[in-house]
C-alpha cells in the first residue's frame, strides 16, 4: 500500500519556471559499460527536467543508447555518473510508482487479461482490486477480453494491457519503450490515439521512446533528439501545436522536417 | 456467405480460410465496416477463439465411395492390422520365435485371473511412484536455484554432468549394496535415473524466461517469495511439464530393469519370473504389452496436465 500513500505524498509539487510542477530531474548523467575488459560509453551528460503531466519523446538512431537511459530511469540500471531524481527523490531501484512498459513480451502469459491489470494490486482488499481492474479494462478498452489469455489476443491489445496493467498500480510516471514498434503501421497509428486518449484523461507524467519521427510530433509536448552512441542531448524541440494535432498542417511538416534533419536523415527519397 | 469483421481478422485468419475452402463456402465477404481491433467503441467485441460454426453436411461431405476413416481411429487400425500380421506370420511359421497375439491375450487373461497382474501393476507403480515424486521434489526446487544462482551452477556443473551418463542400472549392486534386496533398491534406483535429468530441466527452464518478465514482476514491487511464486514459477511451469514427462518414461524404464534384479514383485520380475520358471514368453510378451500401455497412460495423463490453460503457453509466441 506504501505506493499509493507515496503518490499522496507528492500532491503538492515544486513549482518551477515553467509554471508546472517539476517531477523529475536527470543532471550529468553518464553511463559506462565494461565489455570484455573494454569500457563502452552509453549515455554521456544527459541534463534534462521534466515537468508533472508533460509528455516527453526521446528519439536517436537505433542503438544510441535509449533503451539504456530508460533503462537507468526505471531504476533497473544504476548509472556510472551524475543522478537521477524524482519529485527530488533519488531513483535507486525499481519502484510501481515508475512503470516501464516493454517493446514485445512485457505481459505475462500465464495470466488473463484481469490477471495482468492486477498483477500489481495484490495488496490491494478484494472488491478494490476488482473495481480497479474493471474501471482499467475500459480505459484500454479491451471489455470482453477479461477472461482470455494473451496468446488470444493481437499484438496492439497486448501492449493496450501492458499499457493498462501499468496504470492499475497509479504510477507517477509512465516510461515506453518503443511500445508500438512491434506492431503494424496502422496498428501503430490507431494506437497513437489511444495513447493520447488516455494521457488526456489520466495526466501522467509520460517518457517515450521511439525511432519514429512522426510518432514524436503527433504526440510530444517535447523531443528530445539524442546523438548516436555515446548518446547525448543533441537538441530538445518543444512541439507547439494543439492536440488533437493535424498531421498536415504547416507547422507540423516543419517541426517533423527540423527533427529528421536533426537525425541526419534526408527527407527526400 | 461468411462475413468477417474487423476484430477477426486479427486472429486466425488462416483457420478460417481454411474452414471455408474445405467446406466449399461459395464466397467470403470482408465487413470493412467494422474497424480494426483499436477503434471499436460501440458493441461487443467478436471473441475470435470460439470455433466457427459451419452447417455439419458441409463439413462431413468428403468424396462420397473413398473409404475415409475418421482421425482418431486411425492409430487403432493400425494396432489392428499389425496384430493381424502378426498373428499370420505365427500362424504360418509356428518357430517358437515369439508367442502370437492369442497366445499373449490369453496370458493377460491368465495373469487376471491368478489376481497377479493387478498386484504387479500395483507393485511397479508405487516405486514409480516414490522414486519419481522424491527425484521431483528434490530436483525441481534445487535445480530452480541453481539455475537462479548462476555460481552455484557453474560449481555443481561439472559435477552433473559426471554423473547423468553412468546409467541407473549401473547403480544396482549399489543400490543392492545400501538398501538390500527390495523395495528401497528400486526406488533408490528410480531416484538416481530421474534426479539429474530433472536437475538439469530446471536449471535450463531458468535461463530460458525472458528477461522481460524478470523486469516487469520487479517494476511492480515484488517481494522475493511473491517473485518465486507469481513470476519465477508460472514461468518455468511449461518446461517443467515436458521434463517432467520425459523424465516419468524414464522412471517408467527404470522400474522395469530394476524389478528383474532386486525385488519379487511388479512387472519386470514377472518377464524374469516367466522365463525363468517355465519358458513362459506369452507371460513375457504380455509383461511386455502392459508396460507399453501403461507407459502411454502415464504420457497421456502428463500431456494432458500440460494442456491445462494456465500452464500451457510458449514463450516463443509472438
Amino acid at each position: 500500500m506504501e505506493f499509493f500513500g507515496g503518490l499522496v505524498s507528492t500532491a503538492q509539487p515544486v513549482v518551477n519556471a515553467a509554471g508546472a510542477g517539476q517531477k523529475l530531474r536527470i543532471q550529468n548523467l553518464s553511463m559506462v559499460f565494461e565489455r570484455d575488459g573494454e569500457s563502452v560509453s552509453a549515455l554521456e551528460d544527459i541534463n534534462l527536467d521534466v515537468s508533472e503531466g508533460e509528455f516527453v519523446c526521446i528519439v536517436g538512431p537505433s542503438g544510441c543508447g535509449k533503451s539504456t537511459l530508460l533503462n537507468v530511469l526505471a531504476g533497473f540500471l544504476s548509472s556510472t555518473k551524475g543522478s537521477v531524481t524524482i519529485d527530488g527523490e533519488a531513483v535507486s531501484g525499481p519502484d510501481p510508482r515508475r512503470i516501464l512498459v516493454f517493446q514485445e513480451r512485457g505481459v505475462f502469459p500465464w495470466l488473463t487479461v484481469e490477471g495482468n491489470i492486477g498483477f500489481g494490486l495484490s495488496k490491494l482488499p478484494r472488491a478494490k482490486r476488482e473495481e480497479r481492474i474493471a474501471h482499467y479494462v475500459q480505459t484500454v478498452r479491451l471489455q470482453g477480453f477479461e477472461k482470455a489469455y494473451p496468446s488470444d489476443l493481437s499484438g496492439g491489445m497486448k501492449q493496450r494491457l501492458q499499457v493498462a496493467r501499468a496504470l492499475a498500480v497509479n504510477p507517477d510516471i509512465l516510461y515506453l519503450d518503443e511500445p508500438f514498434g512491434a506492431l503494424d503501421s496502422i496498428t501503430r497509428v490507431i494506437m497513437r490515439g489511444e495513447l493520447m486518449r488516455i494521457w488526456q484523461t489520466e495526466r501522467r507524467t509520460i517518457l517515450f521512446v521511439t525511432h519514429d519521427i512522426d510518432e514524436a510530433v503527433q504526440m510530444a509536448d517535447r523531443v528530445v533528439v539524442l546523438s548516436s552512441r555515446p548518446a547525448r542531448i543533441k537538441d530538445i524541440l518543444t512541439v507547439d501545436i494543439p492536440h488533437p494535432r493535424n498531421i498536415s498542417s504547416p507547422r507540423y511538416l516543419e517541426l517533423r522536417d527540423e527533427l529528421l534533419k536533426q537525425i541526419g536523415l534526408a527527407y527526400e527519397i | 456467405m461468411f462475413v468477417i469483421s474487423g476484430m477477426c481478422r486479427q486472429v486466425g485468419v488462416q483457420e478460417i480460410l481454411a474452414e471455408l475452402i474445405k467446406s466449399g463456402q461459395p464466397s467470403i465477404e470482408w465487413d470493412l465496416s467494422q474497424p480494426f481491433g483499436g477503434g471499436r467503441t460501440t458493441g461487443t467485441p467478436v471473441s475470435c477463439w470460439q470455433p466457427v460454426e459451419l452447417p455439419l453436411e458441409t463439413i462431413d461431405t468428403g468424396d462420397s465411395g473413398q473409404l475415409r476413416v475418421p482421425l482418431w481411429l486411425r492409430p487403432q487400425l493400425l494396432i489392428a492390422i499389425l496384430l493381424a500380421v502378426w498373428q499370420v506370420a505365427i500362424d504360418r511359421h509356428p518357430a517358437q520365435l515369439l508367442p502370437g497375439p492369442m497366445g499373449v491375450a490369453s496370458g493377460i487373461l491368465d495373469l487376471m485371473e491368478h489376481g497377479l497382474l493387478l498386484k504387479y501393476v500395483v507393485a511397479s507403480l508405487f516405486r514409480v511412484t516414490w522414486g519419481f515424486g522424491l527425484a521431483a521434489l528434490l530436483a525441481i526446487p534445487l535445480g530452480l536455484m541453481l539455475g537462479w544462482y548462476r555460481r552455484g551452477e557453474m560449481a555443481i556443473y561439472p559435477l552433473v554432468q559426471v554423473f547423468r551418463p553412468i546409467s541407473p542400472l549401473a547403480w544396482i549392486p549399489v543400490a543392492i549394496l545400501w538398501f538390500g534386496v527390495g523395495d528401497m533398491a528400486a526406488i533408490f534406483l528410480i531416484f538416481v535415473g530421474c534426479f539429474f535429468p530433472l536437475l538439469l530441466t530446471a536449471m535450463s527452464a531458468v535461463h530460458g524466461i525472458p528477461a522481460v518478465y524478470f523486469n516487469a514482476g520487479r517494476n511492480f514491487g515484488l517481494s522475493s517469495s511473491a517473485f518465486v511464486s507469481r513470476v519465477l514459477y508460472p514461468a518455468v511451469v511449461p518446461q517443467l511439464l515436458t521434463g517432467l514427462r520425459i523424465t516419468l518414461g524414464i522412471a517408467w524404464l527404470v522400474v522395469v530393469a530394476a524389478e528383474m534384479i532386486s525385488v519379487n514383485s511388479g512387472l519386470g520380475f514377472l518377464i524374469v519370473d516367466a522365463r525363468n520358471a517355465g519358458n513362459r514368453y506369452d507371460l513375457v510378451v504380455a509383461g511386455m504389452v502392459i508396460i507399453g500401455v501403461i507407459g502411454l497412460l502415464l504420457d497421456l495423463a502428463m500431456r494432458s496436465l500440460e494442456r491445462v490453460r494456465s500452464f500451457h503457453w510458449s514463450s516463443s509466441e509472438d
